[in-house]
């Protein structure tokens, strides 16, 4: 089914604000409010903002350690996702994740990893619960395409097309492992093939056209709750920045980036809506008053209390666990 | 009481446990059909069904995760690796992912998960079948690890262990499992992180935890025939230790051995030897003393086999040179 211009529009003021709020937290690591690690998803846009809404709120989903646009799509706030990222008590994890670990029970979404693939068995775990309950929940488990080479991602798949679980790995192929190109790391350079001899239903998109995004995550996701099956989407997509903040991407031409930036996923949609200059003013004022806001709430907001320092190491046995997170 | 096998106090655990709260299952290697490799899961499959004892492929790391994100989601899986050898494999999601989520994520995320199965060596099991890896566990922050000795331990422990908030890691004797002993007919748990007095004695403690608490009791029984009384202690929980329990009963007796089956640097009897070299400095007349097995892979050939591990004897030799007397 078409989506309505409405939608588009909406897709297209989602890309935004992640774009405009990597950019800004690339400006922030840079005046030093940010450290460690931060990894940027300035040109993959169009997958998550294409998978994720095509997910109900009362599914799952997780990711690997470029998450913050996953975190952003599935609706916790930009406020409290910058306040991880500066370390302050008001973050999603009040200062114990940092950039790689921004989740949010309240929204569903599982978190960012930091171990390549180690997402994945997580992911499938509460697809296991989804069919244990009988909740037709269904999860959509992000990951790089590096950790396609992780032996875990196929033993996580293999079960899931075993006990026909509703687990959709969706591959972020955007085309370097930190500095390694696809074709230097894995045989089989068309990722999505790797998964069929699993029995995994698997199809690939171009990651940088949303609608497409949108409309291969919407059939899986159907297919997954209606028959509770695994499935894969290759999504070939591009990051626009390096690896990380210390990496300048000395490993790939200026052509390359180049001719990816013309298919940026934010202007070309934005082109083909032939959304007015006006129109397109009053969209980027309204993100950048969201991001401004996040900016001013997480330098505003306090420190983690020193008292928090051995916090949240076990939970006490108080019997009052949530009966699900 | 009733006097059954260490396999048996397994099996009934999980059985009241799963009749007790329908989010608990089972998985792992061989645990359905084949109803475990040490029969651990007998009569499970039978009373419970495929939707919750569950026969998973050889795919530790990806089980082992199932296992964590099944917890995150609410509910109560029991992982069971054929062999703790084997749960290596697994390190990965246990340490990375099960111990810190609850951390990460600043309570919003807890690990209600139990992993499981046998350690330690075995009767000429060899290299990769024979290790004692409980410090790798025990190392780590977010993690609860009990190694049972008795049938009545196990029971009590995996039941604590089911019900835990956090993960668990429950290592369980491998040449124990036919072991037979006495467990409480009505309904009980024992509580993770207390240690429990085997022998009363006043002369010398004896630290120790799982199947090396047998050949304690001998090596105690050596040294009273030459009028030294030495108190047991059984750790039961390597993490977190029953500090307490040690330090009172060194208090007492002035004199410390730890003995444990496994390698002796970075281990946890080197970090109980601390303890009671540190916190216990005051009350001690002689300097602790350890043993351990040898710092080297385990041999096949019996007789080296022998060699390598602790023995009633040296033990007590241990606990003579503690107290001087030797």
């Amino acid at each position: 089914m078409a989506l309505s211009r409405e939608t588009q529009i909406g897709l297209l003021s989602r890309m935004l604000l992640v774009r405009r709020f990597e950019e800004r937290a690339g400006q922030q690591y840079g005046l030093g409010k940010i450290n460690g690690f931060c990894h940027l998803y300035i040109g993959q846009e169009a997958v998550a903002v294409g998978c994720l809404t095509a997910l109900d709120k009362d599914d799952y989903a997780i990711s690997g350690y470029r998450e913050h646009g996953h975190a952003l799509v599935r609706g916790v706030p930009p406020g409290a996702v910058m306040a991880e990222l500066f370390g302050k008590a008001t973050g999603t994890s009040r200062g114990k994740g940092g950039s790689m670990h921004i989740m949010s029970a309240e929204h569903r979404f599982l978190g960012g990893y930091g171990i390549v693939g180690g997402q994945v068995p997580l992911g499938l775990g509460y697809a296991f619960a989804s069919k244990y309950r009988g909740d037709s929940t269904v999860v959509q488990a992000f990951l790089g395409d590096a950790a396609v080479n992780q032996g875990v991602y196929y033993e996580s798949l293999n079960m899931a097309a075993l006990w026909n679980l509703p687990l959709i790995c969706i591959i972020e192929n955007n085309g370097y492992g930190m500095g390694t190109a696809v074709a230097r790391a894995s045989a089989v350079t068309e990722l999505y093939k790797k998964s069929e001899g699993l029995g995994v239903h698997s199809e690939w998109v171009d990651g940088m056209d949303v609608i497409k995004v949108r409309e291969a995550a919407e059939r899986l996701v159907e297919r997954a709750r209606e028959e509770s099956k695994p499935a894969v989407l290759e999504c070939r997509t591009y990051r626009f920045r390096g690896h990380s903040m210390a990496d300048p991407a000395t490993y790939r031409t200026k052509e390359e980036l180049e001719a990816y930036r013309k298919q940026d996923p934010v202007l070309s949609l934005r082109d083909r809506l032939k959304i007015t200059e006006d129109k397109w003013k009053a969209m980027e004022a309204e993100v950048k008053a969201v991001v401004d806001a996040s900016v001013k709430f997480a330098d505003e907001s306090p420190e983690p209390d020193a008292s928090e320092l051995m916090q949240y190491i076990h939970p006490t046995n108080d019997n009052n666990a949530p009966e699900r997170a | 009481m009733a006097v059954i096998a260490y396999r048996e106090a397994i099996a009934q655990a999980l059985r009241e446990e799963m009749e007790r709260d329908d989010r608990v299952f089972l998985m792992g290697e061989e645990v359905a059909l084949y109803q475990g490799a040490f029969k651990c899961s007998q009569g499970l499959y039978e009373r419970f069904g495929e939707k919750r004892v569950i026969d998973a492929p050889i795919s530790e790391a990806g089980f082992a995760g199932l296992g964590v994100g099944a917890a995150m989601a609410g509910l109560r899986p029991v992982i069971e690796f054929m062999t703790m050898n084997f749960a290596v494999l697994a390190l990965d999601q246990v340490i990375n992912n099960a111990a810190k989520i609850y951390s990460m994520s600043a309570g919003q995320f807890r690990c209600p998960a139990v992993f499981r199965g046998p350690g330690g060596a075995a009767h000429q099991l060899g290299a990769q079948h024979s290790q004692c890896l409980e410090a790798q566990y025990a190392h780590i922050p977010g993690l609860k690890v009990v190694m049972p000795a008795t049938p009545r331990d196990v029971k009590g422990l995996l039941k604590s262990a089911i019900r835990d908030e956090s993960p668990v890691i429950c290592i369980e004797g491998e040449t124990l499992y036919g072991l037979k002993g006495d467990v409480p007919d009505n309904e009980y748990i024992i509580p993770i992180g207390e240690a429990e007095v085997k022998r009363e004695g006043k002369d010398v403690t004896l630290v120790t935890w799982s199947k090396m608490v047998y050949a304690t009791l001998d090596a105690a029984e050596l040294l009273a025939k030459e009028g030294i009384d030495a108190e047991v202690i059984d750790l039961r929980t390597v993490r977190p230790v029953d500090k307490a329990a040690i330090l009172t009963s060194v208090a007492k007796t002035n004199r410390c051995v730890v003995i444990e089956e496994g390698w002796p640097w970075a281990g946890v009897g080197a970090s109980v030897a601390a303890l009671v070299s540190t916190t216990g400095f005051d009350d001690l007349d002689a300097p602790v003393e350890r043993v351990h097995g040898i710092d080297g892979p385990m041999p096949y050939a019996k007789s080296l086999e022998h060699l390598a591990l602790p023995t009633a004897e040296t033990i007590a030799a241990a606990a003579k040179r503690a107290c001087y007397r030797e």
